[in-house]
């Protein structure tokens, strides 16, 4: 829209229209061009590459072109899939519950209690700290924490309060559901902070003024207001949960199945037109859950 | 080896390269030169080589260059990347040094090209075992996919495997071993001798076995056997009904707590053992020396069922000609000429050409890491920290002892689509 209002301005500041070229006329595809590309490149040519092989034949030593639906029957047509579906969605549904709560008052702490800007960066930067490591490290880091001989157990057997190690600390749902909300809930911070940064505190102290409470303000102006921002961490933690194999791999100690593992496997047999329909498969329904929360909250807002 | 300053016949040697890569390759070949070390180090030559952890290693690469100026560009990946490399970036590599097992799914997929035999100077040298499948002339073909089962094929421009050795190698065989249960003897409390013990219930929760399905398949099919649970036509070519019964068995197990966790990397088996996590688990012989190093008691046990073996090989990328193909022979008969082998060997491996290596190890060396024999001196590593103390003994014995006991190989199965939807089945349950 803005581009057709200009145009005429530089149209009539520039005689050169007689040659029947307008340089402004291709200028938005100019500048959108390098991205397009790249997104075109590194992103699309791949995915569909991949649901094109998705539909291949394959044995034991080759894959074979063709168009075949067996790979997506064999997927969707097995109880391990739905099994694991259920299991990547229920993590997902209990870290992002519990990352959004956690995130939610650190940002909220954050942006509300600490006073000064400079201080504000301070501790957000705290927060990024953990960073610093690579996520694998501060992966595995829970597991010399929660083992049999960890820290956890040592202390609370030497404290005597239980009689011996508590098993279901490590290589269990509870671990992985622990390292996956550790590893995650910055992914939640930061966009909520960066909301809540946003509100113009006059509307709190309207609020105020018209006599709400504190929990009023809150689950009325701020909160409402703190949507896009939850919608956003939302979909980082989602999409991470989902395709995320190797915190389910380690920390479960392999007890656990996850999408991705499964994928990883069959291509660890060179299996590559069914680790591609299963791909295939977790990319629509991630498309789908991110969809449906853009359908919940406009994230436009935002940016 | 080292006289890298022969200049007279580096110069001729420098303009039969000039003159044409077929005249240098044939001269090489035919063995009309001798001494050839120096030659690469003009011509800049680089070969670009993957593969496993335990063969890509830095001091190879030193080693290579020196020797023969020869540039080794290494990438050190797990198994899994390997095989998934070789066969979707073969540009990318020169020289793939990858498993025998994946090499059944790898070579038919036309990535590699095939060795000419009467190029390979220590042919003749090499382990019988990649040639015949026997070490020694009355011991038993192992089970699943044997190296020597892959490691020929019909003709130059063939993809089929050939049943007895012919011309044409698909893989030079570069680093083996033989892999049994790894255990804690300061915690089982009693003797270990067979596969079925890790079953025991005195060890539920404490055991493991691997996650990565062609080789994990391969340790339930002992544990299976040695129960007495079912007798397999072919271990590392299950049919479906063995399949069936061998992830059943998994899964009950697994339901009733036998295991503690499921691994897939080599820091993970050596976590698991030395945090007390797990007591008996399917482990890798580098594994248990990484665990003892950190002062813990862990023991490679030999068990009378035998041992599970794995074999690694280097091969040719289809791309290769011309000079490029000259340097990778000759890369590949430097490393079947001794040096290698004895660094391999000293790293608890086992190296293709024996005879060479042997030269390349001390006499002590030699008796404690292949003829099983009690070390007179302190074992070093390769690094030249003591691995060993004066007296030890290598678990299992010598070499003909270990790899004398092979029951079966990692494998390829011609049911590996059924077998990985089960394996997966048996992860999720």
């Amino acid at each position: 829209m803005t581009v057709a209002l200009e145009r005429p301005a530089i149209a009539a500041a520039k005689p050169a229209r007689r040659r029947g070229f307008s340089l402004s006329a291709v200028t938005p595809y100019l500048q959108s061009a390098p991205l397009a590309l790249i997104l075109g490149a590194f992103l699309l040519l791949p995915i569909l590459m991949i649901v094109v092989v998705s539909f291949w034949d394959y044995d034991f030593a080759a894959m074979y072109p063709d168009f075949l639906t067996t790979n997506y029957s064999d997927v969707l047509g097995s109880w391990v899939t739905w099994k694991t579906y259920l299991n990547t969605i229920k993590f997902a549904a209990i870290v992002w519950v519990l990352t959004l709560f956690i995130g939610f008052w650190v940002a909220y702490f954050l942006a509300f209690h600490i006073r000064t800007t400079a201080m504000q960066m301070v501790l957000f930067l705290v927060c990024t700290v953990p960073f610093l490591t690579s996520n694998i490290i501060r992966m595995i880091s829970w597991i010399p924490v929660l083992g049999r001989n960890g820290l956890i157990n040592s202390t609370l057997v030497h404290l005597g309060l239980v009689p011996k190690p508590i098993e279901w600390l490590l290589y269990s749902e509870f671990a992985v559901v622990l390292a996956m909300v550790h590893l995650y809930t910055l992914f939640m911070v930061t966009p909520i902070f960066n909301t809540l940064m946003r509100i113009d505190r006059s509307l709190v102290e309207a609020a105020r003024d018209a006599g709400a409470s504190g929990w009023q303000v809150l689950w009325n102006v701020i909160l409402p207001l703190a949507k896009p921002g939850m919608a956003i961490g939302t979909i980082f933690v989602v999409t991470l949960v989902m395709a995320d194999f190797s915190t389910v791999q380690v920390i479960s100690g392999g007890q656990s199945a996850s999408v991705a593992l499964m994928m990883k496997n069959q291509m660890s047999l060179l299996q590559y037109p069914a680790a591609a329909a299963n791909a295939v498969v977790l990319l629509v329904l991630v498309l789908l859950m991110v969809a449906g929360i853009l359908r919940i909250v406009d994230i436009r807002k935002e940016l | 080896m080292t006289n890298t300053k022969e200049t007279k016949t580096g110069i001729s040697r420098r303009s039969l390269l000039k003159t044409g890569a077929a005249a240098v390759g044939l001269a090489a070949g035919s063995g009309a030169i001798t001494g050839f070390p120096t030659i690469w180090a003009q011509s800049n030559i680089t070969l670009r080589q993957f593969g496993t952890g335990v063969s890509n290693l830095n001091a190879i690469a030193d080693k290579c260059k020196a020797d023969l100026g020869i540039t080794l560009e290494m990438t050190a990946t797990d198994s899994d990347a390997a095989a998934q490399r070789a066969v979707t970036q073969p540009d990318s590599y020169d020289i793939a040094d990858i498993e025998y097992w994946i090499c059944k799914k790898v070579f038919p997929s036309g990535v590699l090209q095939p060795m000419d035999v009467s190029k390979l100077k220590y042919y003749d040298e090499l382990v019988p075992l990649f040639k015949t499948g026997k070490l020694t002339p009355d011991s038993v073909i192992a089970q699943g996919t044997a190296p020597h089962t892959v490691g020929f094929v019909e003709a130059q421009d063939s993809k089929v495997f050939a049943k007895a050795p012919t011309n044409w190698f698909t893989m030079v065989p570069t680093i083996y071993n033989a892999d049994t249960l790894g255990i804690r003897p300061d915690l089982v409390g009693r003797d270990i001798t067979t596969w079925a013990d890790i079953m025991d219930p005195a060890f539920k929760g404490k055991t493991a076995i691997l996650n990565i399905p062609s080789i994990g398949i391969m340790d339930a099919a002992m544990i299976m056997e040695a129960m007495g649970n079912i007798k397999y036509a072919d271990k590392g070519n299950m049919t479906k009904e063995e399949i069936d019964k061998t992830i059943d068995f998994l899964i009950k197990a697994k339901q009733d707590g036998q295991f503690r966790a499921f691994w897939k990397s080599f820091d993970e088996s050596v976590n698991l053992m030395a945090s007390g996590e797990v007591v008996i688990q399917s482990m890798w012989s580098p594994a248990v020396a990484a665990v003892r190093s950190k002062g813990i008691a862990c023991r490679f046990q030999p068990l009378k069922e035998g041992y599970r073996s794995w074999g690694g090989g280097l091969g040719l990328a289809a791309h290769l000609s011309g000079a490029q193909l000259d340097a990778a022979y000759e890369y590949i008969n430097w490393y079947t000429s001794g040096w290698v082998g004895g660094y391999l060997n000293r790293q608890g491996y086992y190296s293709a050409n024996m005879v060479s290596a042997k030269k390349f190890m001390t006499e002590d060396e030699w008796g404690y890491w292949i003829e099983g024999k009690p070390a007179k001196g302190d074992i070093k590593a390769p690094d030249g920290t003591v691995m060993e103390k004066a007296g030890a003994l290598r678990d299992g014995g010598s070499f003909e002892e270990r790899m004398g006991h092979v029951a079966c190989w990692n494998s390829v199965m011609d049911e590996d689509r059924y077998m990985v939807k089960r394996w997966n089945e048996f992860i999720a349950a």
